[in-house]
């Protein structure tokens, strides 16, 4: 069911853990009904300097939270936040269908953690 | 590296097929292929084995042969008995009563009769053990109650009914009694004068028999509309040229489960206990689903809190292990296990939710394998779970 590449950000998973003193918080999902991931970014010179992430969900949960990660890691946070869920599916070699909606969570928790930090901003400038 | 062991512990969802049932079956596609229907001496020759077959299984049940109807598998037994059973009836009710953990080919066939046939039907509620209360059984009854059905024991967390108790009431009520016995064969007994039942169905692949083949028992006296109408086989319940093979394969797997059933349940129970508890006491926030001793005797369902089912097989897979869940991931649905769910189960424990199922062929040497493993793929889990330690 997973392509090569789903199975070795499973097994292998980049950039596990949390940043205590992130710049930016990404938290989607709802245990409830679906996946939870959790992404924190530091900020430099409007670039993602680093990124951390925690996924409680399936192993395409898992691979796309993981990827989504190595995707925007030094990249602009005007690029980052354009990560779409066909680019981290893309990246992956592909999902099967039931799955694309963990593609869709990890590129929500990009989006989510650079909208914590530019909202933090924002209250700063206030 | 350590050699890798395969464990297959998904014996509930299906099962090797006994190397003596092979050696059994493989002469009707080869030599002994006659249609039983047939005149010459090829289809009598295929009629005597069927008959034969059927005799068996009939022995086995505590029944008549006339009584058993072989179908293609146990949802197609399930089918049979509640469509049969319901459409036949309609005229004196409506009302069916079955449980809320039942598997699909139940609880949809009833669904079914609810949305296009406009019956009734009560799904009983469960305890936090999956176990149906007779006494609510007693309650539902209505003047228009035509079919109660109850499965003998649950396929998810292995819990099994009070099968007995509930037939005796649907007797004293005239009301016919259904039981999916599909997970009990092999474990369980299957006297249906012992149990009280009217229709009982079983499929052959979870008892070392081939997958392709089902049986209903059909008590004499009860009525039943056929669903699949063609030449009139099974005595005009269920038409279709007997699938001679499989009939004789599954008639020699009954026969091989029940001559073992005390020894193996013995022995199946000794490994399950020893994994239950091995798991328990060295994972914590894990529980034990189901009855802790109403349960049969190959299933061990765990579930381990802030981990996602799917995940937890994945990495089990990877070390060779096979397992279940009933997780939403894993199949494919968006809700979690509407049977955990049944039992009380709140959605976030029963997502980690693992069915583990064993079988001839596990050993000791299983168990500590799993006991090996199984501890450290949550533990890797629950390191990147946000729900971990909050």
């Amino acid at each position: 069911m997973y392509s090569d590449l789903v199975m070795q950000h499973f097994t292998d998973p980049q950039n596990v853990g949390v940043i205590e003193d992130a710049d930016g918080v990404g938290k989607v999902g709802n245990p409830m009904c679906g996946d939870v991931m959790e992404m924190f970014i530091k900020v430099k010179d409007d670039r993602v300097e680093d990124v951390k992430f925690r996924t409680f969900g399936c192993g395409a949960a898992i691979a796309t939270s993981s990827i989504a990660t190595e995707m925007i890691k030094g990249k602009s946070l005007e690029e980052a936040v354009k990560l779409s869920n066909k680019a981290v599916a893309d990246a992956l070699g592909g999902l099967p269908a039931q799955k694309m909606h963990c593609s869709n969570l990890a590129a929500d928790a990009v989006r989510a953690a650079i909208e914590d930090y530019r909202s933090k901003g924002k209250k700063a400038e206030e | 590296m350590r050699e890798r062991r395969t464990v297959y512990l998904d014996h509930a969802a299906t099962t090797s097929v006994h190397p003596q049932v092979v050696e059994a079956m493989l002469p009707f596609y080869t030599e002994r292929y006659g249609n039983p229907s047939s005149l010459h001496s090829l289809g009598r020759e295929a009629r005597e084995r069927v008959d034969e077959a059927r005799a068996t299984v009939a022995g086995i049940l505590n029944c008549s042969s006339e009584e058993i109807i072989f179908t293609s598998c146990g949802t197609e037994s399930d089918n049979l008995a509640i469509r049969g059973v319901s459409l036949m009836n309609r005229r004196r009710g409506d009302h069916i009563i079955t449980s809320s953990i039942e598997h699909h080919a139940v609880s949809h066939t009833c669904e079914q009769l609810e949305r296009q046939f406009g019956f009734e039907v009560t799904y009983l509620p469960v305890d936090e053990y999956g176990l149906v209360d007779p006494s609510d059984v007693e309650q539902a009854i209505t003047e228009t109650t035509i079919l109660i059905s109850i499965m003998y024991a649950n396929n998810e967390m292995g819990t099994i009914q009070p099968i007995s108790e509930i037939g005796e009431l649907a007797r004293s009520r005239g009301i016919p009694f259904h039981t999916d016995a599909v997970q009990a064969a092999g474990s369980l007994s299957l006297d249906v004068q012992e149990l009280g039942v009217d229709l009982m169905s079983l499929s052959g692949h979870k008892f070392y028999g081939p997958k392709g083949v089902g049986v209903l028992y059909v008590r004499e006296g009860v009525e039943l509309l056929c669903c699949q109408t063609g030449g009139g086989h099974e005595r005009g319940l269920r038409s279709g040229t007997e699938n001679v093979a499989c009939i004789v394969g599954l008639a020699t797997a009954l026969k091989l489960a029940e001559d073992r059933r005390e020894e193996e349940s013995k022995r199946l129970s000794g490994l399950r206990d020893h994994l239950i508890e091995g798991l328990l006491s060295s994972i914590d926030k894990c529980r034990l689903m189901g009855h802790p001793d109403k349960r049969l005797p190959n299933n061990a369902n765990i579930a381990f809190e802030y981990v996602e089912g799917e995940g937890v097989l994945l990495g089990l897979d990877m070390a060779g292990i096979s397992a279940s869940s009933g997780s939403a991931c894993s199949t494919g649905s968006s809700d979690p296990s509407r049977v955990l769910s049944a039992m009380g189960v709140p959605p976030e424990v029963a997502r980690g939710a693992i069915r583990m199922t064993l079988g001839h062929e596990n050993t000791e040497e299983d168990v500590h394998e799993v006991l090996e493993i199984l501890p450290a793929v949550v533990e890797r889990l629950r390191a990147m779970s946000p729900l971990y330690g909050e």
